[in-house]
């Protein structure tokens, strides 16, 4: 069974993870320990909650440049993708800055409700060895009203009113906007494509 | 684009799913386990578990079922029922619930709903409303697991709607009192009502009888899912075939 480094980011539900890596054969590891995440193979980043609590947290544990260092495949998800930019509007947030850009409020307007919340499809701008293996109609489950706009590291968009990234590259560091281990076969097989990232 | 989400609403009363008529007569449907393995593989899009008897006898929901429920899910789902802090909260969450949602606790001590969003986020914190049209309007009903203790507040739904909306609910779930178990459709009147000036996700509740009154809340009230219990339960409606039903109608639906 492979074993998976997971950022203990403080959020409530870490649960839905755990469980979802072990229905694809995996072990989820949950640490704080800067010399556990350095030496990982690939390495986990959840975020539920807050921009601000999540990065206070991970600053105060020491892990902001452990995080940045990193060499080999990072997975953030949701507010653990989000917070690879360099700010969120969430809580006037400065963030880990990985990625160039910024986190902004999606804005209700009639027909679109914050937060955005349910099943949306993606549009992928290439080929990447972490979208393989799903068909291109597949639902991804959603939540947040907080987003990035598309940008040059975007590889799949989801559309809500306008484009939201919702799958994001840049080198070793990729972030999904959606929950893939709540997000059925298609993110079941998100999960198993980082799991065999190089 | 974001799919409507159809949600099967299992009503758990000491370790099993029942479902009465009018919040009545409660009967057995079956184990949580299984029925939740059923409505995945059907293809449901997120569940909920209500614990009915939790609010209105004062006591907190039993956690341990929800671990078993996370470990076979890969679907969102939400738990309500008895959650009356931010501790109790915080169990249901770590357990492997996505959302908890609230009702009379949140009626009696409104300030709940700002501490669960300030703790976990909007997006974590549902607020259940049953509401009743009565001589005076649209009234908020609290206790309503319990006959017996089931009572109007005096509040003004779409007031409450707007506070909750206000003190960080991130979804509003609608149950019309009245439709609720009786299959003659959902309350579309006063979903759109609702709808007008709720800017979360509403889910609509009460009423479903047939595929068709799926279709009519999604096209007429607006609403961004429509949850229901007995229609699931007793087969009258399998969601795979709803699910057709709707997307040949041009509503956007995961198959």
């Amino acid at each position: 069974m492979s074993e998976v480094v997971v950022i203990d980011s403080g959020g409530a539900n870490l649960a839905s993870l755990k469980f979802a890596l072990g229905r694809i054969g995996a072990r989820a590891r949950f640490t704080t320990d800067a010399q556990d995440i350095r030496n990982a193979e690939r390495v986990l980043l959840p975020g539920v909650g807050a921009a601000g609590a999540t990065m206070q947290r991970l600053q105060n544990l020491g892990l902001v440049p452990v995080i940045k260092s990193l060499n080999c495949p990072l997975l953030g998800i949701c507010l653990g993708m989000q917070i690879l930019f360099e700010h969120s509007e969430e809580g006037d947030t400065p963030c880990l800055g990985i990625l160039p850009g910024k986190i902004k409020r999606l804005h209700p307007t009639i027909g679109l409700p914050v937060p955005h919340m349910g099943w949306n499809t993606l549009e992928q701008s290439g080929a990447d060895p972490l979208l393989e293996g799903f068909p291109s109609s597949a639902y991804f489950y959603f939540v947040h009203s907080y987003a990035a706009e598309k940008n040059a590291n975007t590889i799949a968009i989801s559309k809500y009113g306008g484009p939201l990234t919702a799958v994001v590259r840049r080198a070793n560091f990729y972030g999904v906007q959606f929950h893939p281990e709540r997000s059925s076969a298609a993110g079941s097989k998100v999960l198993d494509n980082f799991l065999k990232l190089k | 684009m974001l799919a409507k989400r159809i949600i099967p609403c299992l009503d758990v009363r000491e370790g099993q799913v029942v479902k009465g008529v009018r919040f009545r007569n409660h009967q057995i449907v079956g184990g949580i386990l299984e029925l939740s393995a059923r409505y995945r593989d059907q293809g449901a899009d997120e569940l909920v578990f209500y614990d009915i008897t939790a609010s209105p006898q004062g006591r907190s929901v039993d956690y341990s079922w929800i671990n078993r429920v996370a470990s076979i899910l890969d679907i969102p789902f939400c738990v309500a029922g008895g959650i009356r802090s931010v501790a109790d909260a915080e169990l249901v969450l770590n357990a492997g619930a996505e959302k908890i949602s609230v009702n009379t606790p949140a009626l009696t001590d409104p300030d709940l709903i700002d501490r669960l969003a300030a703790r976990f986020g909007s997006q974590c914190v549902v607020v259940g409303i049953d509401s009743e049209t009565t001589e005076s309007g649209y009234r908020v009903f609290c206790n309503t697991g319990d006959p017996d203790r089931s009572s109007n507040t005096g509040r003004e739904t779409l007031a409450w709607v707007k506070e909750a909306q206000e003190r960080g609910a991130g979804e509003i779930v609608l149950n019309c009192m009245a439709s609720d178990g009786v299959r003659k459709g959902y309350d579309i009147v006063q979903l759109r009502a609702v709808r007008a000036l709720c800017h979360v996700p509403l889910v609509a509740s009460g009423g479903a009888g047939c595929a068709q009154d799926f279709r009519e809340v999604f096209a007429e009230a607006g609403v961004d899912a429509a949850l229901a219990a007995s229609v699931f339960h007793n087969g009258t409606v399998i969601i795979q075939d709803l699910k057709k039903y709707l997307k040949n109608t041009d509503i956007e639906v995961r198959p």
